[in-house]
């Protein structure tokens, strides 16, 4: 079980990374994406999250 | 065009990782000693040419476009975490990554950690370089294949990879002494802003929308991330100012 939640731990540590406001954010942009099927949902979506978790990180510092 | 892009990162993907894992072999090397250490290099290696010899050839077999989707979406949280932490220490909230001093910290608990010998093997030396080149390798390895598998030429993204690694490896050898003088923070912002890059541009298709001007709109997304990063450092930079006077 120990090397189970290690395993998994590792895995969320190398994809979600420090803040899982990207991933989260990142997810729902390419959802909407993919329902409208267009190209200038994702630029806006991830400015706006690259400054969300920014923010987030500032205020913690 | 997008071929350059291409290699230029994973080029400077595996360059940064390589400092970072070069960093853990000398400080495990010079303390453990250098039988153990390269036992555990050569071990990672072998390991990792496991993963990319099963993962290399399973990529090319899933269709493109979800390919596109799940390796963009990867891509683009990569990205922005790796431009996150460039952002923050561009505009001073965080500490430049120093790696003289990961160099000092990793050769004093080193050299206190006491000794376990099997098999003529120190275990700590060996687990230290093993895991160092693994971790580092495996962030290199994915970018890679991930890169090339999507951009249809692994063999271009592993080039970059290769010359990489052989350049850092090469100059660590001669110089034993980490790379403190490669400018770190720049090459991961650089990286940061291919793989968001790459990461919007793919995933879009791969979600089923087109790109106006198609391949083209690569530049455009690459100007959008360089010119919002750069808003964001300088913005930032503003408020650590106000921050640090009161």
């Amino acid at each position: 079980m120990k090397h189970i939640v290690a395993f998994g731990r590792f895995w969320w540590d190398f994809v979600v990374g420090d803040d899982w406001l990207a991933a989260a954010g990142v997810t729902v942009a390419l959802g909407v994406t993919a329902a409208v099927a267009t190209w200038w949902i994702l630029p806006p979506a991830v400015a706006i999250v690259l400054a969300a978790t920014l923010y987030r990180a500032t205020q913690h510092s | 065009m997008s071929a350059v892009l291409l290699v230029l990162s994973s080029f400077l993907a595996s360059a940064v990782e390589m400092v970072e894992a070069l960093t853990i072999v000398l400080a495990a090397g010079l303390t453990r000693g250098w039988r153990s250490t390269l036992t555990g290099v050569a071990a990672a290696t072998l390991t990792l040419a496991v993963v990319v010899g099963a993962l290399g050839p399973a990529l090319t077999l899933v269709p493109l476009n979800a390919l596109r989707l799940v390796v963009g979406a990867l891509l683009l949280v990569f990205g922005l975490q790796w431009l996150r932490k460039a952002i923050l220490r561009s505009s001073g909230f965080k500490a430049l990554h120093d790696e003289d001093a990961i160099f000092a910290r990793e050769l004093s608990e080193a050299e206190t950690a006491p000794r376990n010998e099997r098999a003529g093997i120190d275990w700590y030396g060996f687990t230290l370089a093993f895991k160092g080149v693994l971790l580092e390798g495996l962030e290199v390895a994915f970018i890679v294949l991930t890169f090339g598998s999507t951009q249809g030429s692994i063999p271009l993204a592993a080039a970059g990879a290769a010359v990489a690694i052989v350049l850092v490896a090469g100059i660590g050898v001669l110089a034993r002494a980490p790379l403190a003088r490669v400018p770190e923070n720049t090459m991961k912002f650089a990286v940061g802003i291919m793989l968001t890059t790459f990461g919007i541009f793919w995933s879009t298709e791969g979600a089923g929308a087109h790109w106006p001007g198609g391949d083209a709109a690569i530049l455009g997304v690459l100007a959008f991330v360089v010119l919002w990063s750069a808003t964001l450092v300088a913005l930032l930079r503003r408020q650590h100012a106000r921050v640090a006077i009161a």
